[in-house]
Order: C-alpha cells, then structure tokens, then sequence
C-alpha cells in the first residue's frame, strides 16, 4: 500500500483517539431503535439512512479490492452480498436482539433456508417444534427431504417430547416464540438446555413478539431468525427476514465441521477459528448469500429499518389492543377456544409472565360456532380487517388457516398445530379497539 | 474465582490503547488463513507500525519477525497477544522490560497471572477482544457486514 495512504490513516487513528467517546452507558430500547445502525451519513449528511439503490462499490485501489474479497477488511463489493442501507437494518436489528450481528435477506422464508442451509449436512437430524407457521412446516419438511436432512416435529409445550427425539446427528432445535397460529408459549430456557446438553444450537423465530416483547438470547437461545415483513416492517409494505446470531455458540465442538473445518467454498478458510464470534455470520454472508443469492433490497431495507424506528410504540399498542379484544372474544357466546396466551385462563400464563412480560403478541386464533361455513360467513361480513395472509401490519387482519395459510397440512398436522376446522386467526392492528371491538360483534352476528 | 475481565474490557481503556503506532504481534503467522494474519495485515493497512514476533518465522508482511520482544529495536507500545495463556506471563514479563504502554490479548488468551504482571507494570491490559474488531467497533468500517458495533452516534460521521 501507498505511504501516503497509511499516513493518512495514522493520522486518522490519531485524532479519532482523542475525540470524546461514545456515551459508554447502556442505552434504552426506544433510543436504540432509532439510533442502531444508523449514524449520519459521511459524505452528505443526511439525518435519514440513505437509499444506497446500487448493484456495486467502486474499489480504492487494487489492493483495497483484494482485501474486501479475502476478507481482511470491512469493505463494500457487490450488494448480493452487503449493501450499506441492508448494513444499517441488519445492525440496528442485531443491537436491538442482544446480538453480535445479522445477515438480511429477502424474506423470512430465505433466511431459514440460509440458515439451515449453513449449519447443516446431509444426514443431520433437526427437532422442530410441530406448532410451527405452515410455509415453515413446508419448508423443512421437503427442503430438507431433498437435502437429506432428517426431521422430527415434537409437541413444543412438552420437554421430554424435546429430550426423547434428540439423537447423535441432531445438529439444531427449532421453535417460535409464540407459536403460529396456536399462540404456545415456548419454554425457551428449558428447551436451550435440552439442545446444549446434546451440544446443538437452539434457533427462535422471534417474529410474532420482536426483541421489543422477548429476547431469546437472554434465555439461552443461540440464533433468532425473523420474518420482518411482520411487525418489523409494521406496514405490510415490504418483504425481508433475517438472522440474528448471539455469537457464542461453540462451532468447534466436534458437531460442526461444516463450519469448524476448512471451506472449500471459501479458500480453505476456518470460518470459526478465523472470525470467532463472527464466524457463522461470515460464513452466512459470504458464502451462503453469495450463493443462494436471496439478497434484501436496499429499498426493503430502508422501509424496515424506518418501521423499526416506533417498533416500541407500535408494540405496546397492538398488545393493548390484542388483550381487550381477546378479553372480549373470550367472554361471547359465539365463540369457543379463544388461543390469546394473554388471557388470565391460558395455560401459558406462567411462560408469559417469564417471557413475555410485556404481553404475549397481537397475534392469536378462535374457534368460531358453526365451523367452516360459519367462518366463510364472518370473514365475508367484516368491515375494518383485511381478509389476507400476512400478520403483524398496522392493520388489522384475518384469515382462516384451514383454507389459506396452513392448507398443505393434513388434518393431523392441523390438529397439531392447534387449528380446527372453524379456527379464524386475528392479527390485531393499530386501530382504535372499540372500532375493531364493533367490526368483529356485527361479523360474529352475522356469521350465525 | 474466575477473575473479571470488564475492567479489561473498559470502553475508553480499549480506545486509549488504540491510540499507538508501534504494535508487537506475538504468534503473527506467515499463513494467510490465521487469524493473527487477518489482524496483522489490517493494522499494518491501517497505518500501525506492525512488529512480527515469532521464532518460527524469518518475515512476515515483508517485515523482520524477531524471536521475542526483548530482540525489537527500539521497543513497542503495544503487545498484542496472539498465543496459548500459560505463554503471557513470559510475555507480560518481557513486555515490562521494554517499557511497553500496553498489552492486549487476543480472544480466549486468558492468564490471570500474565494480566497481573502487566497491571503490576503500570501497562493498560486489554483482555480477550480482538485489536482488529476493536478497531473496525470504533475507528473503522465493522457496520458495513451488519455487525453490532454497539456505537450509538447522531454526530455526522469520519469518511
């Protein structure tokens, strides 16, 4: 490298050293939200992140170039693989999480799959909770049928359920912190033991309650994976997933040489030893984004990063909302099961208040009277939700799972999942709740 | 008792030691794929002047590799630790006697006996971080792969 440059950078080094540091003290939530990840912009200023809706990054010089792609440097390249706008999501995310990074990709699903696909071989075995989003179910149960992954779906709310099924290869264990649609809570820290004690990771899609309501990694969790199209985004505007590791997960435990061992992939480089801390999310990024190519948009990102900005607020209201809804469900003649873990009889009582304390979601199911044609009947007569499938928008909204979202189930699968044939699933959004209230008791009437 | 690195781990002490030209790797390896490589090439980029210190190596970055610290003319500020921990207190000890300012040792090189050398010293002990990380949190460019730098800044940043 050119003297010129390192003297530049000893200079640059020198007066940074004698700037006031940051603020060493912890910060809040709130502030976090708005400020992780997003410090202003170098070259311009801008108080807002920056839309950088660019393929490519122009290099400093040949050996700059060749530092980025061997990895020795934090550098820009090619935004399949980093983007500074997704750089800014995907940190203020991994801060918000309690984590030493994330890795964006274009949706929940791509994540997963990234995931899995990273830390898995063929002939691996995976337990995953059975109370699982149905794309989820579908996903691991034919991806990992063609990549020779064997799987075992366990009841969630049952422990030894979690201890029978682990076995030699079992490489992961998989749960939802809420469950989707059946609203079980997961015993988070009983079940991170299980997959310790087996020496495995345990992995939390953290989607329907979002680091603002739980963090896994406080309970032993190893690697939270999101869809932030939910209430990450918050508007229902804009696909994107992630995953967000802790970091002290021990690759080198012998279980791991996928990541422990030389990458062929990667110029014989040991993503573990090399990186430490860092070692899955480079690996993630530089060779299963790479690969797999399911990059976020910089454009998805800044509409995300901006959602995550009043994720607090916005949190706090759809749980107001979703308790005073499910209060009042649970209390009317036409309806039976009401599945919120918020209502004072719910069996996950106890796993809430450990959990969850800040309230168990906006998300949740009941059985409507009259089973399915009743539920046609409701969906029809509703005003203010939004017939769709998607969750965790700041609109309210509804589906019936036996027809849409959980369709590819069979009946015993549905059942499973804690889903009957006359189940309606409820996204509970940001509108005034008396509104929501007198939408759902005209539909409810006329659904008789 | 285990002993408690925070105080190792101390923001403005971290930063402090960060403030230095001359940096001894100890361990630094000629294989590209090691990790004492990865940060030795980063803060020789990064315009430190970087000593090799290993025995089993002639030259590293085209640089003399010298067999100790005691052997590096004219001395260093830094130590930075890239061995197994029952190697520091040796270490520690010939870091002393070249009137090293500080001594920072890599992830997992954790030797409560080695840290009390240097404290004893009067050096500024940076415990189980990585130079390069700490670098990259503060001065360098670490947001731009996601990570968490933990830095919360609404001051219009360095190019």
């Amino acid at each position: 490298m050119l003297a010129e440059k390192r003297r530049q950078y000893a200079a640059m080094n020198d007066q940074a050293s004698k700037t006031r540091p940051t603020i060493p003290r912890p910060q809040g939530f709130s502030t976090r939200a708005i400020h992780a990840g997003a410090r202003p912009d170098p070259t311009t200023g801008a108080r807002a992140q920056p839309i950088y809706q660019t393929t490519s990054f122009v290099f400093e010089d040949s050996e700059s170039a060749a530092a980025y792609f061997n990895l020795q440097e934090y550098g820009n390249t090619y935004s399949r693989i980093m983007n500074p706008t997704v750089a800014a999501f995907e940190e203020r995310l991994a801060n918000l999480e309690g984590g030493a990074g994330s890795v964006a990709f274009a949706s929940g699903l791509a994540a997963q799959a990234a995931l899995f696909v990273t830390i898995l071989e063929p002939g691996d075995h995976v337990i995953a909770s059975s109370a699982l989003y149905g794309g989820t179910v579908t996903q691991l149960k034919h991806l990992f049928r063609k990549l020779s992954v064997e799987l075992t779906f366990v009841n969630p709310d049952d422990i030894n359920a979690w201890k029978a099924a682990a076995k030699p290869n079992t490489k992961a264990f998989f749960a939802e912190t809420i469950g989707n649609p059946g609203g079980n809570v997961l015993d988070i820290e009983a079940v991170a033991a299980v997959a310790h004690e087996v020496g495995a990771p345990l992995i939390i899609d953290n989607t329907f309650a979002t680091a603002f309501l739980c963090r896994p990694f406080e309970f032993g969790a190893d690697v939270v994976v999101y869809s932030a199209t939910k209430f990450i985004g918050g508007h229902g505007t804009s696909l994107g997933g992630a995953v967000v590791d802790k970091g002290n997960f021990n690759w080198s435990n012998g279980r791991f040489p996928v990541i422990a061992n030389a990458s062929p992939a990667y110029h014989g480089l040991k993503f573990h030893e090399t990186f430490g801390t860092y070692g899955l999310l480079m690996k993630l990024r530089t060779e299963t984004l790479r690969d797999l190519g399911a990059a976020l948009s910089p454009f998805n990102a800044f509409l995300l990063a901006l959602g995550v900005e009043t994720l607090p607020l916005r949190m706090k209201q759809h749980v107001a909302n979703a308790q005073q809804i499910a209060d009042w469900l649970a209390k009317h003649p036409r309806v039976g099961r009401v599945s919120y873990p918020g209502l004072a009889a719910s069996p996950y009582a106890p796993l809430v208040a450990k959990y969850l304390p800040k309230g168990p979601g906006a998300i949740f199911c009941f059985d409507l009277q009259g089973g399915r044609e009743a539920g046609v009947r409701f969906i029809a007569a509703l005003e203010l939700f939004s017939h769709l499938a998607n969750v965790g928008d700041a609109k309210s909204l509804v589906i019936h799972p036996a027809t849409t979202t959980h369709r590819q189930l069979s009946d015993t699968e549905l059942a499973a999942a804690g889903i009957g044939p006359g189940t309606i699933r409820l996204s509970i959004g940001l509108e005034d709740s008396g509104d929501l209230i007198a939408d759902l008791e005209q539909a409810l009437e006329a659904s008789r | 008792m285990t002993l408690d690195l925070r105080p190792y781990q101390d923001t403005l002490k971290i930063r402090a030691a960060l403030a230095c030209q001359r940096i001894a790797v100890v361990g630094l390896s000629s294989n590209v794929l090691r990790a004492s490589h990865f940060v030795g090439y980063y803060l020789l980029r990064h315009g430190f002047d970087v000593v090799p210190v290993n025995p089993r190596e002639k030259e590293v970055f085209g640089r003399i590799s010298y067999p100790d610290l005691a052997s590096i003319p004219g001395g260093v500020d830094l130590v930075d630790v890239f061995r197994e921990p029952s190697a520091v207190p040796g270490i520690a000890t010939d870091a002393a006697k070249i009137s090293a300012k500080a001594m920072w040792l890599q992830y997992d090189v954790i030797s409560p006996e080695g840290i009390a050398i240097a404290d004893a010293a009067g050096m500024n002990v940076i415990v189980d971080r990585c130079i390069k990380i700490e670098h990259a949190r503060w001065f360098g460019r670490m947001h731009v792969l996601g990570f968490n730098t933990e830095v919360i800044s609404a001051k219009r940043q360095r190019l």
